[in-house]
C-alpha cells in the first residue's frame, strides 16, 4: 500500500459544541408564572378573610382563661390577704420589672456575685457535672414507682380553668379552694413499673407542671406540687434507699439579681408570707426541701438571711431519722448553699459532723435489716474507697502503706478490691509516698493487681498505676509492667476493647519519659504491639484534624517505632497494616493555612517512613493536594513566594517518586504530579525565566521521567493476589498520558513535540506482548491527539498555561512536522493491519480497522480524496469478515450521517 | 353639700383550711341613697395594740420526759423505756418571733416514728353556767421523722401562724391561751405527749 498522507481536519470546537446543544427556543413566559398569579389571588382572598377572622383570633388569644384572669382581676389569695395588689399583679413580678429597669446598677452587683463564684477553689465540682455522672453511673433495670395525686388531675384542672373564665374574684377564690380540694382528695394514683428513663421523664414533667403553674399564677398549686415532689422524692428514697438525687424537682422561678433594698415592702411581705406558709408545712422533709428550694428568695428580705437560714436548715436535718435521707438532705443543702451564697460555709462543718454522728446508725437493726433485704453488705471497703478518693492525696500518700494494709484486710465481698487499688493509685499519682516506701508500695499493689483475671478490672488498675511507675522508677520496672499488661491483654484479643485505656497508658508514659533512649530500650515486641493499638485508637477516635505539637511528636515517635519494626521478614499484611495506620496518622495532621509547615511535616515523614510504599504514595498525594490547595488560596495567581512553594512541592514529589518500588504507581504518580505542576504553571518557559533549570522541577520533567520509566514496566503485575498482564493498565494509562500531553507546551530547548516523540520511540521499542494490538490502539489515539494539536485553538487548556496552539500559532512548519509524524503512524498502523490478514486474526483486524476508521472520520480531512479512499477501504475491511458488532456499526453510520 | 356614709363592717371570712373563723374589719365609704352608687370604696384594716404592754421576758423551760413523768397512764408496763431531755428557750414569747429550743433523745427502747410540736389554742368562755373550754390544735410541725440518732440535739423551731394566733388574753370571763405539746410517736403508733403552757405577747 502506498504511503498515505495525513491531513488533519480543521475543527472549530466551539461551533461543534454549540451544534451538540439542543435547539433552544426563547421562552416567552415563565412556566411557574401562571401559578404564581393564581397564588397571589389566593393570598389576597385569604387576606380579606383574615381580616374577618382577626377579631375572632384576638378573642381566642385574649380568651386564654389564665392570662386574662391573671391580668385583669385575678387576686392571689396570698397577696389579697395581705391587703396589697388589688390589681392582681404580683409584687414579686413587679419587682422583677423594676430590677430590669435597674439593670445597670445590678450589673455591678452581678459582677460581684461572679467574683464570689471565683472565690471557690478549683476543687469545687459543679453539681451539673456531677449529676450527669451520677445518672449514668447508677442505672437501674429495676422498676420504679411514683405516687402522685396531680398527674391525673389534669382533666379536672381544665374544668376548673374553664369555670374561671367567667368568674369574679370571689368565684376565683372558691375555685382555688376547690382546686386545693382536688389535690387533697387526691385521686392519688400510683404509677408503677416505670423504667429509669420514664421515671426521669416523669420528674421532668412534674418540673414542667410546676413551672407552668407558676407562670399561670397558680401559686398555691405550684407550692402543692413542690411539696408533692418533695414527698415523692422522699418516698422514693425511703422505698429504695438507692440513688435518686433529692430536690431535683423543686425549682421556682424568681428574678435574678437584686439587693434587699430594691425590694418593695409589698414584695417582702409576700415573700415572708411564702416562708410562713412553708413553715407551716407539717411534714419535716417536704418542709425542708421546699425551704431549701426557695432559699434564694431570702435575698428578698435581707442580706444576712442566708447564713441564718442555712444554719437552721442544717440542724433541722438532725431530725431526719433515716440516715440516707438525712445525707441526701445535707448534700442538697450544701448544693443549694453554694448556689445562693458561695461564701457562706458555716453550715458545712456542722453538716459533716452530723453526718459522722449518723454513721453509728448504720449498726442499728433497722438499717441492717434493710441492707440484708437488699442483699448488700456494708463492707468497710466502700468506706475506705470513699476516704481515699475524697481526702487530700498528700494525706493518703504519706500513709500509703497503712492503706494498703487495710485494703488487704478487707474482704472482697460487696466492694471489689481492684477499685480500691485504682483509687489509691489515683491518689499516689497526685502525691508521692515517702521515698523509702515507693517500691514496697508498688510491689504490694502489683502483687494484687497481677492476680486480677477480668481484663476490665485489670486494665483499670494498670492504667492508673503505670503512671506511678513511670514517675518514680526506671525502665526496668516500666518494662516489667508493660510486659505484664501485654500478657493480660493478649488472650482473646482483649485489647481490642481497651484502646482508650491502652492509649492513656502510653500517653502517660510519654508524658513522663522524655528521655527517648529509655523508651527505645523498652522491649521490642511490647512496643510495636502497643504502638499499633494506640494508632488504631487514634485513628478511630480522632475525628478532626489536629496540629497539636505534643500529639504529633508522640505519634511521630510511635509511627517511627512501627516503621522501624518492619524488616525483610515482615509479612506483607503486617506491612500493609502499619502503612495504613501511618497514612491515617498523616491524614489527621493539618496545620491549616500554614502550608509550609505542612510541607516540612511531610518532609519529615518521608525521611521517617521511607521504607513503606503506601505511606510514600500517601505523602505524594498529600503534597500534590497541598499544592492544589495553595493554588486555590491564591486563586491561580501565584506570587513569587507561592510559586516557589508549589515548585518545592513539585520537587518533593519528583524526588520521592523514584524511590517507590512499583513502577506502575510511579507512572501514575508522575502523571498526576505532572498535571498538578502544569496546573501550577511550573512550565519550562516560566521556570527558565525565573530559575535555573537545575533547580526547577518542571511539569515536563515529570513527563520525561514517566516516559523513561515506561520501558521498565513489568509484563505482569500482581493484583489482589492474582497475576495479571500489565498491558491493559498501561494502555489506559497511556491514553490518559497522551491526552495530557496535548496541553503540555514544548520546551523551546528541545524540538517540536519532543515529549511525544520520546514516547513514540519508547513505544516502538517496548517489549509488547506477542499478538497484542495495544501499540496500534495507542497509535490511533496519538493520531487523534496530533490532529487536535493542529487546531488553531485547542479543545482544552490549563488555566494560565500557554499550550502549543498559542506558542506556534498554527505555524505551517509545526503542522508539517505533525503531519509527518501522523503519516508515519498511519503507515505503522496499516502495516500492522496487513499482518493480521490471517483468518484467525480477522476479528482483531476488524476492530482495529474500525478504530482507525473512527479516528479518520473524526479527525481527518475527508475532502482529500486519498483519505476518503482510505476510509472507505477501512470500512470495507471492517465489514468484510462480519466479526464486528452490528449495533456498533449502525451507530457509527448514524454518526457519519 | 354631699354627704357620705361610713360603715364599719365585721366580715367573717373563711380562709384556708382549718376550723377557725376570723373576724376582720372593713371600712366602707359610700354615697347615701337607695340606689347603689358607684362612688364606693372598701378598705380592710387590722386592729392592733400599741406598743404599751410589757415586753416578753425570756423564761427558759427545761424538761425531761421519761415514762415516770407521764401522768394519766393506765398501764405503765406497755410504755417502752425512753428518756428525752430538752429545753424551750422561753415560755414567754413574742408572737412575731419563732418558738425555739432543742430536744435530745437520750435513749429509747423502741424505734421512734416521729416527733412533733403541736400548737394548741385554748379558748375559755365564762358564763352563768360555768366555764366552757375549747382547745383547738392550730398547727402541727414535725421536727423529727423516723428513728432519730440518739444523743443529738434536734432543734425545735416553729413560726406562729399569723392568722391563727394572737397575744395571750385573759379577762374575767374570756380567755385565749396557747399551749405547746411535744408529741413522741413510736413505731407502733403509740404516742406520748408533754404539755407546756406558753404566753404570747405582741411585742
Amino acid at each position: 500500500m502506498a504511503n498515505y498522507e495525513w491531513f488533519p481536519r480543521q475543527r472549530n470546537y466551539q461551533l461543534e459544541r454549540s451544534k451538540e446543544n439542543l435547539p433552544a427556543e426563547i421562552a416567552s413566559n415563565h412556566p411557574l408564572k401562571g401559578i404564581g398569579v393564581v397564588e397571589l389571588k389566593h393570598a389576597e382572598k385569604r387576606g380579606t378573610s383574615n381580616k374577618a377572622s382577626t377579631p375572632v383570633n384576638k378573642n381566642a388569644s385574649s380568651g386564654d382563661p389564665l392570662s386574662t384572669s391573671s391580668k385583669s382581676s385575678f387576686v392571689d389569695p396570698l397577696s389579697a390577704s395581705m391587703g396589697v395588689s388589688l390589681d392582681g399583679s404580683d409584687p414579686l413580678s413587679q419587682m422583677a420589672a423594676e430590677s430590669e429597669a435597674l439593670a445597670k446598677k445590678t450589673r455591678s452587683l452581678s459582677l460581684k456575685e461572679n467574683t464570689g463564684n471565683d472565690l471557690l477553689d478549683e476543687t469545687f465540682e459543679p453539681w451539673s457535672a456531677k449529676k450527669a455522672g451520677i445518672l449514668t453511673k447508677y442505672t437501674t433495670s429495676e422498676k420504679l414507682s411514683i405516687t402522685t395525686s396531680f398527674l391525673s388531675a389534669q382533666d379536672k384542672e381544665k374544668a376548673v380553668i374553664k369555670a374561671q373564665t367567667t368568674a369574679t374574684v370571689t368565684d376565683k377564690v372558691k375555685n382555688r379552694l376547690e382546686q386545693l380540694d382536688d389535690f387533697e382528695e387526691g385521686s392519688v394514683q400510683k404509677m408503677l413499673n416505670l423504667s429509669q428513663q420514664d421515671y426521669v421523664k416523669r420528674i421532668d414533667e412534674l418540673n414542667q407542671a410546676l413551672i407552668n403553674a407558676w407562670e399561670h399564677d397558680q401559686r398555691v398549686k405550684a407550692l402543692k406540687i413542690a411539696i408533692q415532689v418533695g414527698k415523692l422524692v422522699y418516698d422514693r428514697l425511703k422505698e429504695k434507699a438507692q440513688y435518686y438525687p433529692p430536690g431535683s424537682g423543686v425549682p421556682v422561678k424568681l428574678p435574678d439579681n437584686f439587693t434587699p433594698d430594691q425590694v418593695p415592702d409589698s414584695a417582702k411581705e409576700t415573700c415572708r408570707n411564702w416562708f410562713f406558709k412553708i413553715a407551716s408545712i407539717r411534714e419535716l422533709i417536704p418542709r425542708f426541701y421546699v425551704e431549701a428550694a426557695l432559699l434564694k428568695s431570702y435575698s428578698f428580705l435581707k442580706t444576712g438571711e442566708y447564713e441564718e437560714a442555712l444554719q437552721r436548715l442544717c440542724i433541722m436535718t438532725r431530725g431526719i431519722g433515716d440516715p440516707l435521707v438525712a445525707v441526701y438532705c445535707r448534700c442538697y443543702l450544701s448544693r443549694v448553699g453554694i448556689l445562693v451564697s458561695p461564701r457562706t460555709t458555716g453550715h458545712l462543718m456542722p453538716c459533716f459532723e452530723d453526718f459522722l454522728v449518723s454513721y453509728t446508725q448504720l449498726q442499728t437493726d433497722s438499717v441492717q435489716n434493710i441492707l440484708a433485704m437488699q442483699k448488700l453488705e456494708m463492707p468497710n471497703a466502700l468506706l475506705l474507697n470513699s476516704i481515699i478518693s475524697a481526702f487530700k492525696p498528700e494525706y493518703i500518700a504519706v500513709r500509703s502503706m497503712q492503706f494498703i494494709e487495710m485494703i488487704k484486710e478487707c474482704e472482697d465481698t460487696g466492694f471489689p478490691k481492684h477499685l480500691l487499688h485504682r483509687t489509691l493509685g489515683l491518689c499516689l499519682v497526685m502525691a508521692s509516698p515517702p521515698e523509702d516506701q515507693k517500691l514496697t508500695v508498688l510491689n504490694e499493689v502489683w502483687k494484687a493487681v497481677m492476680k486480677l483475671k477480668n481484663p476490665v478490672d485489670y486494665i483499670g488498675c494498670a492504667e492508673v498505676w503505670i503512671e506511678y511507675v513511670v514517675m518514680h522508677f526506671g525502665k526496668r520496672e516500666v518494662n516489667t509492667i508493660l510486659a505484664d499488661i501485654i500478657k493480660h491483654m493478649t488472650p482473646d484479643r482483649a485489647f481490642e476493647d481497651f484502646y482508650p485505656q491502652l492509649q492513656s497508658v502510653v500517653i502517660k508514659i510519654l508524658s513522663h519519659i522524655h528521655d527517648f533512649s529509655v523508651l527505645f530500650a523498652l522491649k521490642e515486641a511490647v512496643r510495636v504491639e502497643v504502638c499499633k493499638s494506640i494508632m488504631e485508637a487514634f485513628i478511630k477516635y480522632q475525628s478532626e484534624v489536629t496540629n497539636d505539637p505534643v500529639i504529633i511528636n508522640a505519634l511521630m515517635f510511635i509511627c517511627k517505632t512501627m516503621h522501624d519494626s518492619v524488616n525483610a521478614l515482615t509479612l506483607e499484611d503486617e506491612k500493609k497494616l502499619i502503612s495504613n495506620l501511618i497514612s491515617g496518622f498523616i491524614n489527621k495532621i493539618s496545620f491549616g493555612r500554614d502550608f509550609e509547615q505542612q510541607l516540612s511535616f511531610y518532609v519529615e515523614c518521608r525521611s521517617s517512613f521511607s521504607n513503606l510504599d503506601i505511606v510514600l504514595v500517601q505523602l505524594i498525594q498529600n503534597v500534590n493536594n497541598l499544592s492544589i490547595e495553595t493554588r486555590k488560596v491564591v486563586k491561580g495567581n501565584h506570587s513569587r513566594k507561592t510559586g516557589n512553594f508549589v515548585r518545592a512541592c513539585a520537587a518533593y514529589c519528583f524526588i520521592t517518586i523514584p524511590s517507590l518500588q512499583s513502577i506502575l504507581t510511579q507512572l501514575q504518580l508522575y502523571l498526576m504530579s505532572g498535571q498538578v505542576a502544569l496546573l501550577n504553571q511550573c512550565c519550562s518557559q516560566v521556570c527558565l525565566i525565573l530559575y535555573d533549570m537545575y533547580f526547577s522541577i518542571t511539569a515536563d520533567a515529570f513527563f520525561k521521567a514517566a516516559i523513561s520509566v515506561i520501558p521498565d514496566v513489568p509484563r505482569n503485575v500482581e493484583l489482589e493476589g492474582k497475576t495479571r498482564s500489565s498491558e491493559p493498565l498501561l494502555t489506559e494509562y497511556l491514553y490518559n498520558f497522551i491526552s495530557t500531553l496535548l496541553v503540555v507546551p514544548d520546551n523551546p530547548d528541545s524540538g517540536v513535540l519532543y515529549l511525544l516523540r520520546g514516547l513514540l520511540n519508547i513505544l516502538q521499542n517496548y517489549n509488547w506482548e506477542p499478538n497484542s494490538d495495544a501499540k496500534i490502539l495507542i497509535y490511533t489515539r496519538v493520531l487523534a491527539m496530533l490532529s487536535a494539536s493542529c487546531q488553531e485553538k485547542y479543545i482544552y487548556h490549563v488555566d494560565k498555561v500557554d499550550s502549543n496552539d498559542s506558542m506556534y500559532g498554527s505555524d505551517p512548519k509545526f503542522i508539517n512536522e505533525v503531519n509527518s509524524i501522523c503519516s508515519t503512524l498511519l503507515d505503522e498502523i496499516l502495516n500492522h493491519l496487513k499482518t493480521l490478514a490471517q483468518s484467525e486474526n480477522f476479528r482483531r483486524q476488524g476492530i482495529l480497522a474500525l478504530e482507525l476508521f473512527n479516528t479518520i472520520i473524526c479527525h481527518s480531512d475527508l475532502e482529500k480524496q486519498q483519505l476518503f479512499n482510505l476510509a472507505t477501504n477501512l470500512w470495507g475491511l471492517a465489514q468484510k469478515h462480519g466479526q464486528i458488532d452490528v449495533k456498533q456499526m449502525v451507530s457509527i453510520i448514524k454518526l457519519i450521517e | 353639700m354631699a354627704t357620705v356614709d361610713l360603715k364599719l363592717k365585721k366580715v367573717n371570712k373563711v380562709y384556708r383550711e382549718g376550723p377557725i373563723q376570723l373576724i376582720n374589719y372593713t371600712l366602707e365609704i359610700a354615697k347615701p341613697g337607695k340606689l347603689p352608687s358607684d362612688l364606693q370604696k372598701q378598705c380592710e384594716f387590722i386592729v392592733e395594740y400599741k406598743d404599751q404592754e410589757e415586753h416578753s421576758k425570756p423564761k427558759p423551760v427545761q424538761f425531761t420526759i421519761t415514762p415516770d413523768t407521764l401522768t394519766n397512764v393506765k398501764e405503765k408496763q406497755n410504755i417502752p423505756k425512753f428518756k428525752v431531755k430538752g429545753k424551750l428557750d422561753s415560755s414567754n414569747m413574742c408572737i412575731n418571733k419563732p418558738l425555739t429550743g432543742e430536744l435530745v433523745v437520750e435513749s429509747c427502747a423502741s424505734p421512734i416514728k416521729s416527733i412533733e410540736i403541736q400548737l394548741v389554742r385554748v379558748e375559755t368562755c365564762g358564763c352563768a353556767e360555768g366555764f366552757a373550754k375549747d382547745a383547738t390544735e392550730i398547727q402541727n410541725i414535725q421536727i423529727a421523722d423516723g428513728n432519730v440518732v440518739r444523743g443529738v440535739a434536734i432543734p425545735i423551731y416553729m413560726i406562729f401562724p399569723r392568722l391563727f394566733t394572737c397575744p395571750t388574753l385573759s379577762t374575767n370571763n374570756f380567755k385565749v391561751e396557747f399551749e405547746i405539746n411535744i408529741v413522741l410517736v413510736f413505731q407502733d403508733d403509740h404516742l406520748v405527749t408533754e404539755n407546756f403552757p406558753i404566753k404570747l405577747t405582741r411585742f
